[in-house]
């Protein structure tokens, strides 16, 4: 029996009887991260990673939920559980599970790149390694963090010289504070929509702490915006919430703006790089350093990956999962609502 | 090329016109004569010939990046432009070059006669001190296909402002045959040559879709109306004996379409007549496909001749007896051009008939039947209209018939190329044969990004079957398409091909139980096929 069985419910761990990011209703659940995709609605119980605690709280509301340390072991009928920092979101986790020797570890989504609030993705040895592959390709490739911010804040500053407002958009868990952690904060006024400034709050009750900025409420008036930065979620720059600006730049974070034509679509005036998955690099390093000779890739371009894996003489498979990777994260605005979980608006 | 490069990005970074404009005008202000002259010719599709073929440019970009060629053709179809997949693809450069962008075009056009040795070398080595940026527009120089979304007219416009030249005299310096081997800046803008007047065309002038009520156009008596014919927009040319024919793209296409020579001697001191290349037998236009045959082809060969006749259905008179008619009344123009087609008496040259009606609530219902005369609709041209240039409001309008529509089920999706490459917009749709379903349609337009996106959900989440990039998924949607047209196919399973399908809406009210059925679309092929 292996380990880890792939269930209509979710990943399955038989001999403790436990799910990872199932997505139908289970009693017990270990949660890599807050993302709608992994967290959903309905489990009877949930154990996830201390930070994402207060995450999966605010978005599932009054859930049973246990939080763990990083690094701590966790015994469920003789099966050994330990979270370690996957470097996708505040509170992500990789999950190693152990049992009579054989190990196995679920990366959940993650990135190989520091940003400073996510905590240090390091690659785990282990016998199968379950891992994502939302940019399993080789055209995507990330410059270094530093590269882009750069990139931003020159955006941000010419626009303000310009007495333009910046509105960068990026989903409200996860990317809008990693943009807010590394933009430069001293070029002006940041503002935020209600969704960011939400989760924002429920972030730094985790003790993670970000950059002060402003909730923008419909008191804010055109002349205070002008020249400001307003992060904001997706989905809300086509409502009637964007008329209230006067001149503005909208932008876009995220790593499908690698691509040319992705950049191009929706209108937006500029696409920045930045993503919270690992890069192809980071993918393969990973997968290397974990030493597994089995490899099983879900989200994204799951069977190009595998047949690269193959290629490279790994035991590599494609599981079907309903995890969505960026695709769905930037989606949530609107996602939430079809699936009737609690919105984050 | 780093100027050149750095205008090619602040012009993909902007939608905005005047943004663009001042990008290129600023380019042309500073960048040299030679590059000038090769950036017009960029923008207006005149690439240098091709010296690498594509299938050597990704066997050595894989071997560059150490992957396996089919790796990087997986890659290269998700990203669906070859330039920039390579460029994303190439290891980080190890220098840097200050070559400008006609020394690279120089480097690229001496590769001609090389050896595939020589030719890597040079490539391998262009690409290991551009960064980026210059990368893919190096390889766009050899794989040709600048898309900018720089307009002819916008870069005239810029053009006007970084010379001071008045913005018609440049369009019409620009059109026509001209190569950077032959000329110069200087000569193109600043000089006018005898020789190039003989050949040059007039800029079109191009018709919006009718977005009003007709009526609101004033009496119908004020209209000219003319049937809307679907083929290529053409301008014949003749000058002192000789012959020339221009198509809408500002090519020249004389010798595809030998039907016109007699026309050279027809008129000494010259004649330019706008109107629609058709392929044409026995009094009827023959299906727009088959002039594919007549251009498509390197070689014309003398099956297509014989296949696929044309004739020119003339719309307009531009010029006669070498004057310039344009700012005359159309209904002048017509008067002279009917008796100019009947006087060369050519069985290639016909007049486009006039649609004669009392009201507009006749000339709708005629509209509607304008599928029986294998046209588009109408086209509406006041009388009194002079002929202008480019596509403008007002004095002409398309009154297209409405599209055919019928509601079909999906049954494969497929991700999206290049500027959708994350979403699932391919679709191939069908309808109910009995208790089956049979595939007969695919179309990947009409619907919101947001719309993609929400499908995007549901084809993740409902596929049954995987092969390659398509997926199998459950037949539960259901999507009005539109199409043009409907033909009989014995390539298809279901026996019919479409003519520009295209989503119109997505029906989600509709039970994929409720979509039409191929007994529905073989009767719209009895009405319309
Ligand atoms: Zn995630
Ligand atoms: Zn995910």
């Amino acid at each position: 029996m292996p380990l880890i069985e792939f269930k209509k419910e979710g990943l399955y761990v038989p001999a403790a009887d436990v799910y990872i990011d199932p997505w139908r209703r289970v009693r017990k659940a270990l949660i890599t991260h807050g993302h709608s995709d992994h967290a959903r609605w309905g489990h009877q119980q949930y154990i996830c990673s201390h930070h994402s605690k207060p995450i999966i709280k605010h978005r599932l509301g009054d859930i049973n939920v246990h939080g763990v340390a990083y690094g701590e072991e966790l015994s469920v009928n003789g099966v050994k559980f330990t979270f370690f920092p996957a470097g996708h979101i505040v509170g992500s986790a990789q999950i190693r599970v152990e049992h009579q020797g054989e190990v196995w570890v679920v990366s959940g989504d993650y990135k190989t790149e520091d940003d400073g609030i996510s905590g240090t993705f390091s690659p785990i040895k282990c016998h199968t390694f379950i891992t994502e592959c939302t940019f399993g390709l080789p055209i995507y490739t990330w410059v270094p963090q530093q590269q882009v911010f750069d990139k931003i804040n020159h955006w941000w500053s010419t626009n303000q010289a310009n007495g333009v407002t910046s509105i960068l958009m990026g989903y409200s868990l996860g990317k809008a504070q990693r943009l807010l952690a590394g933009i430069d904060a001293s070029i002006g006024p940041i503002y935020t929509h209600g969704a960011v400034e939400q989760m924002n709050a429920v972030i730094k009750t985790a003790g993670i702490p970000l950059p002060p900025t402003k909730y923008l409420n419909k008191e804010v008036t055109e002349k205070e915006l002008a020249g400001s930065l307003v992060i904001t979620p997706q989905g809300a720059t086509r409502s009637t919430w964007m008329k209230r600006f006067g001149q503005v730049s909208l932008a876009n974070a995220s790593g499908w703006m690698q691509l040319r034509g992705a950049r191009r679509r929706g209108g937006a005036d500029r696409g920045f790089v930045l993503s919270d998955h690992a890069d192809w690099q980071g993918l393969n390093d990973a997968i290397t350093a974990t030493g597994a000779e089995t490899v099983y890739a879900t989200h994204g371009y799951t069977n190009v990956f595998k047949q690269w894996l193959d290629s490279r003489g790994l035991d590599a498979r494609v599981v079907q999962t309903k995890f969505e990777g960026e695709l769905s994260e930037e989606n949530s605005v609107e996602s939430s609502q079809s699936d009737k979980l609690p919105s984050d608006e | 090329m780093k100027h050149f490069a750095d205008l090619f990005e602040a012009l993909d970074q902007t939608t905005k016109t005047t943004a663009k404009v001042g990008a290129l005008a600023g380019y042309f202000a500073r960048a040299t004569t030679e590059d000038r002259l090769w950036t017009m010719a960029l923008l207006s599709h005149k690439r240098p010939r091709r010296t690498v073929t594509t299938t050597l440019l990704r066997t050595w970009a894989a071997e560059e990046a150490n992957l396996p060629l089919w790796l990087f053709e997986e890659s290269y179809h998700i990203v669906g432009d070859l330039a920039e997949a390579i460029a994303l693809v190439l290891p980080k450069p190890e220098g840097q070059s200050t070559k400008s962008l006609s020394e690279w075009i120089n480097i690229i056009r001496s590769l001609k006669d090389e050896t595939d040795e020589v030719k890597r070398e040079t490539i391998t080595k262009a690409w290991s001190v551009l960064n980026h940026q210059e990368r893919f527009v190096f390889n766009k120089l050899i794989t040709g296909g600048f898309r900018i979304g720089v307009s002819q007219k916008l870069m005239t416009r810029a053009l006007a402002q970084a010379t001071g030249l008045d913005e018609n005299i440049i369009a019409q310096r620009l059109m026509g045959n001209w190569t950077p081997d032959e000329t110069t800046f200087e000569r193109l803008l600043f000089e006018e040559k005898p020789e190039d007047k003989l050949s040059r065309p007039y800029p079109f002038y191009l018709a919006y879709a009718l977005d009003l009520d007709p009526t609101s156009l004033g009496p119908v008596a004020d209209w000219q109306v003319e049937r809307k014919w679907d083929g290529i927009r053409g301008q014949v040319i003749i000058r002192e004996s000789h012959l020339f024919v221009w198509s809408r793209g500002e090519e020249l296409v004389t010798d595809r379409f030998p039907e016109f020579e007699m026309l050279a001697e027809s008129f000494p001191k010259g004649v330019v007549i706008d109107g629609e290349i058709l392929p044409w037998k026995e009094g009827n236009p023959l299906p727009f496909q088959l002039l594919q045959t007549r251009i498509g082809r390197k070689k014309l060969s003398k099956k297509a001749l014989e296949t696929a006749p044309v004739i020119l259905m003339a719309y307009d008179l531009l010029e006669y007896d070498g004057d310039d008619y344009r700012s005359h009344p159309l209904e002048t123009r017509r008067e002279k051009l009917v008796a100019v087609v009947n006087e060369v008496n050519c069985d290639a040259l016909k007049l486009s008939p006039l649609v004669k009606t009392e009201d507009w609530l006749a000339l709708n219902e005629e509209r509607k039947k304008s599928r029986a005369h294998h046209c588009e609709g109408f086209m509406l041209k006041r009388k009194d209209s002079i002929y202008k240039q480019g596509r403008k409001k007002g004095d002409w309008w398309k009154w297209k018939i409405d599209p055919l529509t019928i509601d079909a089920v999906m049954l494969y999706a497929q991700q999206g190329h290049g500027r959708r490459a994350n979403l699932f917009t391919d679709y191939t749709f069908a309808v109910w044969d009995g208790d089956n379903l049979v595939p007969f349609a695919k179309a990947y337009s009409g619907l919101t990004d947001g719309e993609f996106k929400e499908i995007t959900r549901f084809v993740r989440q409902h596929t049954l079957d995987r092969y390659g990039p398509v997926r199998a998924v459950k037949p539960q949607l259901v999507f009005e398409l539109a199409f043009e047209g409907i033909q009989r196919s014995t390539r298809h399973k279901s026996g019919v091909a479409l003519r520009f399908p295209r989503m119109l809406r997505w029906r989600k009210d509709k039970k994929a139980s409720e979509a039409n059925s191929l007994v529905d679309l073989k009767g719209m092929l009895d009405l319309y096929g």
